[in-house]
């Protein structure tokens, strides 16, 4: 423990304040305080809504993917029982197909923001910041097509 | 990148390091998911060709992998959900890590024999 007295300005929390009515401490701005300068891009919510967006889907997902799981890789013979007339058989039923639908999109939607994240933490470079978060983007935006295209268009009596 | 720092976290570091690391390989898993399973609009040949390699003891180990990830980020997902949402959240995060370890085992050695039984008997002969 160090005993010496605070040479700063700021005091110690049991010590007396160096301020009072007469000499007001200065007023510190909040760092993210907005202002008429704020880019348009940064006045919304939108990184609150992400962030109720990961724990509210998280919480669907736990039932939709641990379901998943359950079905494909511990019931009925596990992984062994998968070939295209398994899929033609689940995807017979909306059931089904509304689970499938629903994981792609939101699994997706989660996975993406989680990783735009994770290379907003990381890619320090503002020019591969933004090229690393289009490919992603990109990535996301054909994967989900992609997948409910396969999903509405399944089709069992291809061949 | 950051230069290395001294900083040394204890669980609370380590379990948002996992989380990371899981929630990025899931991500990776299911953008080639969602592919292989787009064969089923090319034929059933070509989806039955890919699902065959799904069906083979060292991908099945990959399964496995992918079992214990998803499994440790759906379980502290809902750790996370606590600590933000529940009153006494951060008060009990460490306790509530070490129940999502538990839970955590007792799955995985659920899933042993689900997912694994099928390559044991294939590599050492029913
Ligand atoms: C190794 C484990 C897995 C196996 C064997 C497996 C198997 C399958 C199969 C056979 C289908 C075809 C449709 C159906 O039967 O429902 C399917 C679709 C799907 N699976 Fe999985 N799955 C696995 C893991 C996962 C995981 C971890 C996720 C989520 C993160 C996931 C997400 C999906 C999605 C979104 C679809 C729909 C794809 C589309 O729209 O084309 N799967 N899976
Ligand atoms: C199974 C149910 C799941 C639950 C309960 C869950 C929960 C969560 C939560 C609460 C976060 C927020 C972390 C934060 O804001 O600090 C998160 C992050 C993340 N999740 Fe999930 N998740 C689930 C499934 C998935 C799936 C299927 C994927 C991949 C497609 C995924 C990928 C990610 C990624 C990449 C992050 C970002 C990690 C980070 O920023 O460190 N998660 N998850």
């Amino acid at each position: 423990m160090s005993t010496e007295t605070p040479t700063s300005a700021i005091g110690d929390v049991e010590g007396v304040s160096p301020y009072g009515v007469d000499n007001p401490a200065p007023v510190i701005e909040p760092p993210r305080q907005r202002t008429g300068k704020t880019p348009k891009g940064s006045r919304t919510n939108f990184e609150m809504y992400a962030w109720l967006f990961m724990r509210l889907s998280g919480i669907v997902l736990v039932v939709l993917v641990i379901g998943h799981l359950l079905i494909q890789l511990v019931l009925d013979g596990g992984v062994s029982k998968i070939g295209f007339a398994f899929v033609a058989g689940r995807w017979a039923s909306p059931f089904w197909q509304v689970w499938d639908l629903a994981m792609l999109w939101l699994a997706m939607l989660h996975g993406a923001n989680g990783l735009r994240t994770v290379i907003n933490d990381y890619a320090e470079r503002d020019n591969t910041r933004f090229w690393l978060k289009m490919l992603l983007y990109t990535a996301t935006v054909f994967t989900v097509l992609l997948g409910t295209l396969v999903i509405f268009t399944f089709d069992p009596n291809i061949r | 990148m950051p230069a290395g720092t001294l900083y040394r976290g204890r669980e609370g570091m380590w379990s948002w390091v996992a989380h990371r690391v899981t929630g990025v390989l899931i991500f990776f898993f299911l953008f080639v998911h969602v592919l292989d399973t787009a064969l089923v609009r090319v034929s059933p040949e070509a989806y039955d060709d890919v699902v065959a390699t799904y069906k083979t003891p060292l991908v099945a180990l990959l399964e496995y992998g992918l079992v214990a990830a998803i499994l440790f980020h759906a379980l502290n997902g809902l750790r996370i959900v606590a600590v933000d949402f529940w009153s006494k959240g951060a008060r009990y995060q460490k306790q509530m890590l070490w129940t999502v370890l538990g839970i955590w085992i007792v799955l995985m050695v659920g899933a042993l024999y689900p997912v694994l039984g099928h390559a044991v008997r294939e590599v050492f002969g029913s």
